[in-house]
């Protein structure tokens, strides 16, 4: 089980790396759209101030939505997904692999660039380190949540679109108490509630996302 | 009984796979080739009916059924930017096999030339026989071949067959479809368009299963 867990793991952080450019698309894309927000709301470094917690996890959260479909649809068109449902291991633990490895290569760098990205929209910097532990712990439950729409839209036309509207709903809870504990440091107060809450979501999702992934993913394969 | 998209594409079909043996399975597009072979794979599940192993239901225990058989499709799960020999070392891992009979699997199908090249550069054949070389590099008792010679040359064909020997020498089972001819001496011939449902003709009214000519 464990070596099968890290055989997909490395095998899919060795196809991210060699075809870089994913990964750095997400980044890209992270950085550009934040850096809109100065010139669609102008330089007030207060309005800004305010707004800097939701606009980086709003970006955030639709960055990681946009590499979802590099999850399981190349595994999906190539025949590799059949072999992976058949490896002797469940299934549940092969798509923790596979979304460990996708945290691994598209969260982890969002998540370096977040505090040089909020300095731009002249976050406070109390607001720095939550703001970091708030993603480590919000991201992978993205990530999480992702697989289970990746692997529900297998096989559909306008994939990307159909996976928006499924899960981006589910992505509201991770975003509101991401947010809070930001804002929540920024202004003095506690913020270790909705740091439990985040690690709980992630709990949560970690048992429940695998399971209903694989499921879909059999399902895809019918 | 295997429904396909409501449409029901065989049933009352009942065979069975000794040690040593090999099945080929003819009929023509759509009579469920394909849809018999990823159903003993446990890919699919039938409409109605049973799959065992030593007289115990497969569906109990998928994983061991996974591990003892190897199943090849019509997609060679070849990754563009893993070297040859990375794809095949990868999905012996995977099955549990390790490295250890990788390098004789690519041998076997003469592929030792070609073990650094990146899988985009590989050509149909040569992805069909590294796809192939998974059956050496992680050896299991039941081979499900969903036509191996597709794209595959004369020579590559005859490598096939030899490997089919070998296994089946071993005591281990062969079911393959195909359109092409190939060698399998002994083997027996499931017509699948015979088991078609709507055809008033019970199964047993005629031999299920003949000798191949």
């Amino acid at each position: 089980m464990i070596a099968v867990f890290l055989t997909v793991l490395g095998r899919d952080i060795r196809l991210a790396v060699r075809q870089g450019t994913d990964s750095l698309m997400v980044v890209a894309f992270f950085v550009v759209t934040v850096v809109l927000f100065p010139f669609g709301v102008g330089p007030e470094s207060a309005v800004l101030e305010r707004i800097s917690a939701g606009v980086l996890w709003v970006t955030a959260l639709l960055a990681s939505m946009l590499s979802l479909d590099r999850l399981f649809q190349q595994d999906y068109e190539d025949g590799s997904l059949d072999h992976l449902t058949r490896a002797p291991a469940p299934l549940a633990g092969i798509v923790a692999a596979k979304v460990a490895a996708h945290w691994l290569t598209t969260a982890l760098p969002l998540i370096a660039a977040a505090p040089l990205l909020a300095i731009l929209l002249h976050m406070r910097p109390e607001g720095f380190a939550v703001l970091v532990v708030a993603m480590v712990l919000g991201t992978p439950t993205l990530s999480l949540i992702g697989a289970v729409g990746a692997a529900l839209v297998l096989g559909a036309r306008r994939g990307g679109v159909l996976v928006a509207l499924l899960i981006l709903p589910l992505y509201v809870p991770v975003l509101i108490f991401g947010v809070s504990a930001v804002d929540a440091a920024v202004m003095g107060f506690a913020y270790t509630a909705q740091i439990k809450i985040l690690a709980a979501l992630l709990m949560a999702s970690l048992v429940l996302c695998p399971l209903a992934t694989s499921l879909a993913l059999r399902q895809a394969l019918e | 009984m295997c429904v396909r998209g409501e449409r029901a594409v065989f049933a009352n079909l009942s065979f069975r796979v000794e040690a040593g043996d090999a099945l080929l399975l003819v009929g023509p597009n759509g009579s469920g080739k394909s849809s018999l072979l990823r159903l003993m794979a446990l890919l699919l599940h039938p409409a109605s009916g049973r799959l065992t192993w030593d007289d115990r239901s497969v569906a109990d225990d998928s994983e061991a059924h996974a591990a003892r058989t190897r199943y090849v499709g019509h997609l060679d799960a070849i990754k563009p930017v893993l070297a040859l020999r990375e794809n095949v070392a990868f999905w012996a891992r995977l099955a549990g096999a390790g490295t250890t009979h990788v390098d004789a699997a690519l041998e076997a199908f003469n592929l030792t030339r070609l073990a650094q090249v990146p899988g985009r550069l590989l050509s149909a054949g040569q992805k069909r026989r590294a796809n192939l070389a998974r059956l050496v590099a992680a050896p299991a008792p039941l081979w499900l071949l969903d036509e191996p010679t597709t794209a595959l040359d004369r020579a590559s064909i005859a490598l096939l067959e030899d490997r089919l020997a070998r296994h089946r020498a071993e005591g281990g089972m062969v079911v393959l479809s195909t359109h092409q001819d190939i060698v399998l001496p002994g083997a027996r011939v499931l017509a699948l368009d015979r088991f078609a449902p709507g055809l008033a003709r019970p199964a047993s009214a005629r031999p299920l299963l003949e000798p191949a000519s």
